[in-house]
Formats: C-alpha cells, structure tokens, sequence
C-alpha cells in the first residue's frame, strides 16, 4: 500500500543496481589492461555487452507496459527496475568506454546515452512531485467539471449583458477565451484570449482583436464603464455582476490552465525521452558494427 | 354483453401466444390490451435493440414465431403471426375490474364495457400502467406518457408533469431545442438521484428550463387561438395559472399490478414486493378458472411466457399436454441412480427436505430446472471454505460431512442442507463440506433461492434458524452440541438496521451482543465534539460484547453502514454462552483488548477518522474488492483504463478520472463487487454470478441486454456496449500505425447487440487486476474494506 516507484518491494532494485555498480567499479579498479582502459579490453566487452543488453530492456519496457495481458511482473515494478538500473546504466557505459571521448560515433553513443537518462532523471522527479499539485489544483474538480463551470458562467454572462453593446463585448470575450492550444502553451500555462472592444467603451475608433491575456483587459474595460455609470441602473448593475463573473471565470481559468499545464509537464519528457531512447538505438547498433568490422 | 369461452387480459408474448392458440383451434376467445399496441414492454425497448430467445435449450411452442433478433423483426413478426391465426385483439382495453367465477366471469372495461368470459388468462406483466394525470383533457392526442426519443421534438412548448428520476430525464433531454416547464407537486424535487437532482436545480436557477412548484394539473383545454396547442390550467397556491403548451408529458410512474390483480381474488403468499401469485402445476391461481402466466407467475423470459399461453390454453381445453421443458429434464436427470419418471424424480425431491414443503409443483418444477442435481463421488469437494460461491445444497441421497477440528465429522444426511450462511451473507464460505456415500445433493444458485425465500414463508423461517444456530456455534461455542444450544437460538432476536442507522449510541445503556450477518457497520466516538469512526466491521463480527463485560454503558456509537442485519443476543442468553464454553470469556477479553487498540489508534488520527467516513460514504462499506486510486502517485496516464480495455474487449470497464477523491484517495468509477450484488437483484436469464474468489461478472453468452443491472447499480459502473471488431496487434500498430492503438476500439459494420459489461476484476487471469498490474506508479490498489484501517494507518500514522 502506498509504494513509490523507488521503494517498491523495499527498494530491491536499487540494491540490485548497487551490486552491480560496485561489482563493475571493484573490478574496473583491479582490472590492469594493458595500455589505457577501454572498451577492447576483456573487461570493456563485457561491461559493453552487459550496457548493450541493458538498453535494450530498458526499451522493452514500452512493450511491457502495453502487453495487457502479460503476467510477466507488474509494470510497476519493471519501472522500478528500469530506473535503477538505468541509473547503472550510466555508470557501466561510462567504465566501458574507460572515459575516452572523442568526435565519432562511439561517443555520440555516449551521449545519446547520457541525454536519455538524464531526461528519465527529470521524469522521476516530475513522477514523484507533480502528481499532488495536480490533486491540490483540482481541489475535488475535475477538468471536465471545472470546464463546465466556466460554460454555465458564460451562459449567465450572456445572459445579464443589458445592452447590445455589453452584449457584444461578453460575447467577443468569451468568443475570443483560449484554453490550452500547441505544446508551448499548455507548457507555460499562457492562453491567447482576444477581444474586440466595442467603440461605446473605447473611442479610438476602431474596433480591433487585442489581447485578453488572463481576462484582464475585458475586467479592466468593465470597472472603466462602471466608473462612468455612476448614476446606478439597470446598466450598472448588469456590468457588476458580468465583472464578477469574469473573476471568477479568470480563477477557474488559471486553475484549468494550471491543470493543463502540469498534465502536459507530466508527459512532455517522455516525448524526448522516447525518441532519444531510438536515436541511442540506432547508435548502439552503428557502434557495434563499427567496432566489430571496422576496428 | 358479449361472451367468450376464454378472455386473455394482456397481450405481451404470453397473452398473444394464448389468444393465437386459441384462434388457432377455433376457440371462441378474445385478447384485451390497456393500451393501443400489442406488447407494450417490448415496445418500449429502444429502436434496433436486439432481443435474445434465451433459455435457447428451451424449445418453442407457439403458434407466433420468435427468435433472436432485432425489435422489430419480432413485433412484424408477432403481428403476423396474430393476423394470419385471425387472433381476436381488442386494443385500448383496460380492465379495472373482474367478478364471479369460473365459467361466468364479468370483466369491466376502465371504459365501462362489460365482457363475459368462463375462463380468463392473466398476462399483464409486472411494468403496471402509467399513472394518468387525472384531470379533463388528459385523453387529448399530445399527452403522452412515456418519451421514446427526446431528438424527436424541435421548437415545441412541452409541458413535464412530475418530480421523479424520469421526469427530470425528458426534461433535460428536451430542453435543449424545445421550450420546456416541469410541474411539480411539491415545493422541491426529493425523490430525484443526486445527479439529476444537480442538473434540474441548475437548469431552473439559470432559466433554462421553468419550474411550477406546488403545482396541481387543473385541466387541459384546447387553445382557440391556435398560438400553442392547448392551455394546460394549473392549480397552484396563489390561484389558477394558465399555460400555454404543444405537448404534455406526464411522468409519475407506474401502478404496481399487484393491487388490481388482488382486487380479482387472487392471493399472494405476503407483502415482499417480490411475492408471486401461488399457481397450480397448470398455472391456476387460487381463484379457479383464472390462470396466470409470464413475469406476474414468475416467467420473465419471452419464450417461456409464450410457451405457458400455449400450455394454458390446452389446459383450459382439458388436455394434459406434457410442458414444454420435458426435454431439458431428460437431460437434467441424466446420470442419476434413480429409474424412474420425470415426474416421479420430481417428487421423490420435493420429499427429500422439510425445506421444500411449502412450494408448490409448478414453482417446484422451476425451481429444479434452475438448480443443478447430481450424483457425487465420495470425498468431492460440495463447497470450498475460503470461497465466495453462493448456491446452497440440499442432500437427496447418501450423505455429506464438514470436518471440524477437535470434534470429528459432522453429517447431513437425506434432507439436511448447508450454504445458507454465505447465501444470507454474501461472504466467503465458513467451512469446506465433502460428499459422503452414495451423495445425490440439489445445488440452486442465489437467485432462485431468494426468489423461493420471497414467495414461500416457511422456508426463511427453517433457513434462519439453521442460519443463527450455525453462526452461533461457528462464533462462541464451537465446542457445545447444537442441542444444548437450541435454548439460546430461541432467544435470539434478528434485528434489522437501515444504511446510516445508529445501532447503539454512545452513553446510553445498553447489554445486547449483537452479531453481524448481513451488511457492516462502523464504530463512531465523540473526540473533541467530532465524530470520528474508530472501525469498520464486516459479516461475522460482533459488538457489544462490553457492555455485558462492564458496566452496561455503551463507550461508542455503532452505525450500520449498509442496510444491515444482526443476531441479536440478550444479556442472559450471552452468559448462558460463557458458561458453556470455558475458553470463550477468554478470547472475548482478548477480542475487547485488541478492537480496543484498533480504537486508540484510530481516536488519535482524526483525519484518518474522516478519511473512513469518506470512504464508507462512497459506498464502499458493501464492497468486497475496491479499486482505489493514490493521487499522490497517478501521473494520469490512463493505462489502467489501456490495460482494462485491452483485456477487455476493447470496452474499458472502469473510469479512473471521474469519482470522488478525499485525503488523495480516489474512487474511480469502478465495481466494487458488493456483497449483496446490485446488479443481480432484477436479471432475467440470471446472467450474472458470483465467482469463487468474489468477483461479481455478467455471462455474455446469457446477457440479453436488457440493461436492468445498469439501472440497478447505484455506483454506475456497467454499461452495455457492443463487441469490437480483433484489432491489429501491438506489433502492426507499432510499425504502420493503423487501427487503433492500446486501449481504443473498433467496431465490426452493422454490429448491433449490446450487451452489459461490467469489471470482472480479472478473474480469469491469475496475475490478478490488469489495472492494478499495469500501473507503472503503484498508485492502483485493490482492497478489501477490512483494510481501509490498514489505509488509514498508512496514510495517517507516525
């Protein structure tokens, strides 16, 4: 009950991870090749076959997660797995190539290799800190249901708009209300909400699409207009309540974009992540065959 | 006044096959139906639906045609059939009453008619009539009262009469492109589901839909103007209001047939609203001369009714025709040591145990149909102790015996039966029974056994009973024989609770032991002027003990969670207990001190307190298997719901976003395998079981998509859905990215039946929950309710 993904099962993979990493730099010490150490010594191919086999299981963890009927472990803990010992992965790559670097193909390997669990690093992290400030955002709403509200608001604004005019700014600002939109702007939580003000509110004569950033321009023409009726009305009192709407309406909008904005954090990473892990690939095997009929 | 040799009253397939056999042969009858079509319940299914002939073992006899097909294949076929025997059908014939007796009844019409008949076939169903508005001008055209399809009407003034589920339903269907008032009796909507009871609310307060509240219709007048259809008068409490509609619907629900089919002299065996109507072996009801088939006698299966109007009338005829289900006893009986007659086999049972008594040969015949008999070798294991199945076995032949520890081998011999605990129950069997000897035993499933509990009262008696002794023993006494425990048994009580009732308040004084048999309850102590709940108990624990050990105060509040039903054991009947059995004062004390810890535990987690009162609000209380989900930990990749399809399918039976959440526990939409199912309550070819390790599961072979169980389920966790076309495999999708992926569905063309689909928490596959195993964070858990002190602790605790 309540097991994270690294204490899953008391943590074993991670002592599995440990052992191996210190088996493979005891023997890296005690090892003395002939000449620096690297990957053509007895010890580089093993500890080369033992990352190449690595890899790609840690790949298969894409096909594990997707074979539904699979009784072969839990994913749960084939992640576990993967991420110590992809962890370890690191530390094996790094002793098999005896930290030669150079510009060719072998290290390009190397550093696929790196990016891949540097990102997966930033995917745990993300694994194990997003998901609560989702749940605290959501506060008992769902997307579905937090969408809504912001509906019924909107019917209610056009609804109490009094005048034709109040009505073809309420209409313009939510006709104009983005939520989400490309990968950039869930990511950063920015909507690109347009208005037009109507000439009534805003006597530079043309009626032009301006900006609405976080409902900020439509509240700001609002509390002008009902700077200007201060004789009360029908008016006033309509232009009240559309501002209070639109508050709220900017409240829930955060909180939608917040939620969009960490579902899309929580899954922007494996979109490198993934891709990558097939460049690493692709890599892996030019590396092999580079080494074993070239060398 | 007209008469006939036969009148049948009804015509849904088990009235129409009576009046077309009775055309067939010539008979002098007529077939009378309330409303202007035949088989108003069929009529009703949605457009296309597929209907099923199950029993499909069962064969036909029938002058109409039926088979598996769509609605209106069977209804043009029906029709047919009831045109080409020259059937005499009377429509809009409602009967409100019937008087004299056989050979010279008098039926009357609603519309005063009178018909004369010396034999009548009741086939009315048990959907009853619509309940009609009452007032002048309700026989108008457009007033209806019923709503098949809401995208039928556009741009139309409709007025909604009522305040229930159904009422709120058409209302939001409509209001969407038609002007739509709801007139309701009363001054709030009370009886509406919570979700409907929301949106009404919400459509009212936002105009979307007008309310008249305490409202009475008035009358309906036709508009002269011809600006609306007609003027529909309300009564309200500030005087007479007119209103202006097109069309108006009237939803207040249906009356029960049972009223009027008592008010013709027919008796039934007591007010369970499950009770059926005592029939002959020929389906004669106690008044003779008048005979009833199809779901009123307990048939809800299309081909039986249609079978038992054919029997019936031959009956009626005098021709003692062998029934239709003679084949399936043939093989029903196979492999029996008996060389006799059906009919005697049948008998010889029915003699078998004091339990069957009171049952008569016709539900008698049912009633073995649906269970199963057989010859068992010795040593076979009858029921499993640990498991969940429900039947319940009565021993015909030979012998059966328990192994109890410490005592020996307890028999049941010829008449005995076991199973009623996990029956009564809905809980894990309490003890494994072998066969003995020459062991012929009846195993009935759970639903056949609540129906037989329902319409014959002996039978509970003899049930519980048995049930409050065995549990007695099983509990407290293991040690002392049942005949030294009887005075006991006398003096227990069963004492039943409803969901949110308080058993016993803290404070007051109290020396009852109560022990749990159906349901759970939870314990509840005042802290700081909150209530937090301390425990969660489950069937087969007790409470109370303490204040026959102390004082007699009570130091907590015991809530049933559930509709729950306890043994109830009075003071002197508990020490009678501890005096018999040495040990038990012993592991009482030791039972005191343990839920005591449990208690102290729980009081210093308030929140964790909350969190259980959260939880058994959701109704979880009754589950045996709930999905929860850690928030904490879901990231919302959705592979459960991937994984649930996929295994599936392709129809995911579990929705993980939507739900309540609470302390970052989530309860997705999911099932939670009650103890006492639901969903089982109202299935027609009993399609749904209880497997061995709990899991509740619907047969798709046996489905027929009727939809009962979608509507019974209160956590809304089955749909019917149709069956996928094969997807492409993971491979193919991988590589040329064509069909849909993990978790989506495609549909074979033309692919029409539905049928209900439910989680089955995997039962077939012995790694477990494919949700559960296929969530790469761990924030899927599976649990018993006896855990959520476990959740608790784990959530809240140092």
């Amino acid at each position: 009950m309540y097991q994270s993904i690294l204490n899953f099962k008391r943590a074993r993979y991670l002592w599995l991870a440990l052992a191996v990493s210190v088996m493979s730099i005891a023997t890296y010490q005690w090892h003395q090749p002939i000449g620096m150490p690297n990957g053509g010594t007895w010890l580089g191919y093993t500890l080369g076959t033992i990352g190449a086999l690595l890899i790609v299981w840690l790949l298969l963890l894409g096909m594990r997660k997707r074979s539904y009927n699979s009784n072969m472990g839990t994913v749960q803990g084939w992640t576990s797995a993967h991420v110590y010992l992809g962890t370890a992965l690191l530390l094996i790559g790094t002793l098999h190539g005896g930290f030669q670097f150079g510009m060719n193909v072998h290290t390009l390997a190397y550093v696929l290799m790196v990016a891949v669990i540097l990102s997966g690093f930033f995917g745990i992290f993300v694994y194990l800190k997003y998901p609560n400030l989702l749940t605290v955002n959501r506060s008992g709403d769902t997307l579905d249901s937090l969408l809504d509200k912001v509906l019924k608001i909107d019917d209610r604004s056009r609804r109490i708009a009094a005048t034709p005019d109040l009505s073809r700014l309420v209409d313009s600002a939510i006709d104009g209300c983005e939520i989400g939109g490309g990968w950039w702007q869930q990511l950063t939580a920015k909507g690109s909400s347009t208005i037009s003000i109507p000439n009534a509110f805003d006597s530079d004569g043309q009626e032009k699409s301006q900006s609405n950033k976080d409902q900020a321009l439509v509240i700001d023409v609002l509390a002008n207009r009902l700077s200007q009726l201060s004789g009360g009305g029908d008016e006033a009192g309509a232009v009240q309540g559309l501002i209070a709407n639109f508050a709220a309406k900017q409240t829930l909008l955060r909180r939608i974009k917040r939620d969009v904005q960490i579902r899309a954090i929580l899954k922007i990473w494996l979109y490198i992540h993934v891709p990558i892990s097939f460049a690493l690939l692709a890599a892996l095997i030019t590396h092999v065959i580079v080494v074993f009929f070239y060398w | 006044m007209e008469t006939f040799d036969i009148a049948v009253i009804g015509s849904g397939p088990g009235g129409m096959s009576a009046g077309a056999h009775a055309a067939e042969l010539g008979l002098s009858h007529i077939l009378l139906e309330g409303s202007p079509k035949h088989s108003n319940t069929i009529q009703k299914y949605q457009k296309g639906k597929h209907v099923m002939d199950t029993p499909t073992k069962l064969p036909l006899r029938s002058p109409l045609d039926f088979s598996a097909g769509t609605r209106e294949y069977i209804l043009d076929k029906w029709e047919e059939g009831m045109t080409s025997t020259n059937t005499n059908i009377q429509y809009g014939s409602e009967v409100s009453a019937i008087e004299g007796s056989k050979g010279d009844f008098t039926i009357t019409l609603v519309n005063g008619k009178k018909i004369g008949a010396k034999f009548i076939i009741l086939g009315i169903g048990v959907q009853g009539n619509p309940r009609k508005l009452g007032c002048p001008g309700d026989e108008f055209e457009h007033v209806q009262y019923q709503l098949d399809d809401p995208d039928e009407y556009k741009g139309e003034r409709i007025a909604i009469v009522g305040a229930g589920d159904a009422a709120i339903e058409n209302a939001i269907g409509l209001a969407g492109s038609n002007q739509v008032c709801i007139i309701n009796r009363r001054d709030e909507f009370a009886r509406a589901k919570q979700g409907n009871l929301d949106l009404i609310t919400s459509s009212i307060s936002e105009g979307v839909i007008e309310c008249f509240y305490e409202a009475n219709p008035a009358r309906i007048e036709e508009n002269p103007s011809d600006e609306s259809r007609y003027i529909f008068f309300l009564s309200t409490p500030t005087g007479e209001v007119p209103v202006p509609v097109d069309r108006v619907i009237a939803r207040l629900g249906a009356i029960p047939p049972r009223r009027l089919v008592e008010s013709f002299g027919i008796e039934f065996p007591n007010d369970s609203p499950a009770a059926l109507p005592e029939l002959s072996s020929q389906y004669e009801s106690n008044v003779p001369g008048m005979y009833v088939i199809g779901a009123l006698g307990g048939y809800p299966l299309i081909k039986q009714a249609m079978n038992q109007g054919y029997e019936v009338v031959e009956y009626i005829q005098g021709n003692n025709i062998e029934p239709a289900d003679h084949p399936l006893f043939v093989e029903a009986f196979d492999g029996l040591p008996y060389d006799k007659t059906i009919d005697e086999i049948l008998e010889y049972l029915q003699a078998s145990s004091p339990i069957y008594n009171g049952i008569n040969p016709l539900n008698f015949r049912e009633f073995i149909l649906d269970s199963k008999v057989s010859q068992r070798a010795p040593g076979d294991e009858l029921c499993v102790k640990g498991e969940f199945t429900d039947s319940f076995f009565v021993v015909v032949d030979g012998n059966a015996y328990v192994k109890l520890p410490g005592v020996g081998e307890f028999h049941f011999n010829r008449g005995g039966f076991f199973g009623e605990q996990s029956l009564i129950s809905g809980r894990r069997r309490t003890a494994t029974v072998y066969a003995g000897e020459g062991c012929v035993v009846v195993e009935t499933p759970r639903r056949s056994m609540v129906k037989l509990i329902n319409s014959v009262e002996s039978v509970k008696r003899v049930l519980d009973e048995a049930f409050i002794l065995r549990a007695l023993q099983t509990k407290f006494a293991p040690n002392t024989p049942h005949d030294q425990l009887a005075e006991v048994v006398a003096n227990t009580e069963l004492k039943t609770f409803d969901a949110n009732q308080n058993i016993y308040t803290e404070g007051e004084h109290g020396d009852e032991v109560h022990l749990i048999r159906i349901g759970s309850v939870t314990s509840v102590k005042q802290s700081n002027k909150k209530e937090v709940i301390t425990s969660y108990m489950p069937v087969g624990h007790y409470f109370g003990e303490a204040g026959v050990m102390g004082d007699g105060m009570r130091t907590d509040t015991v809530r049933a969670n559930v509709r729950t039903e306890t043994i109830c054991l009075n003071k002197a009947s508990f020490v009678t207990l501890l005096e018999k059995e040495p040990g038990l004062q012993k592991e009482i004390q030791s039972h005191v001190r343990d839920r005591l810890t449990v208690e102290a535990r729980m009081e210093a987690q308030p929140k964790g307190g909350e969190l259980m009162s959260f939880l058994m609000s959701e109704g979880l209380g009754e589950g045996t298997d709930v999905l929860l989900i850690d928030e904490t930990l879901c990231v919302g990749c959705d592979n459960c719901e991937k994984a649930c399809a996929e295994t599936h399918d392709g129809n995911s039976r579990l929705n993980r976003e939507a739900g309540a959440s609470f302390a970052d526990v989530h309860v997705p939409i999911s099932c939670r395998h009650c103890e006492h199912p639901h969903c089982m309550k109202d299935c027609p070819p009993d399609a749904i079981h209880r497997a061995s390790d709990g899991e509740v599961f619907i047969d798709q072979e046996a489905c027929i998509g009727c939809g009962n169980c979608v509507r019974n389920c209160p956590y809304d966790v089955i749909s019917l859905q149709k069956n996928p076309a094969p997807k492409p495999t993971l491979l193919h999708w991988l590589l040329t990215g064509k069909g849909p992926g993990p978790g989506g569905k495609q549909y074979a063309e033309g692919e029409t039946i539905k049928k209900a689909v439910k989680c089955d928490a995997c039962k077939d596959n012995a790694g477990g929950a494919a949700c559960v195993r296929a969530c790469p964070t761990g924030a899927a858990m599976r649990l018993n309710p006896k855990d959520f002190v476990d959740l608790v602790g784990s959530r809240f605790g140092s």
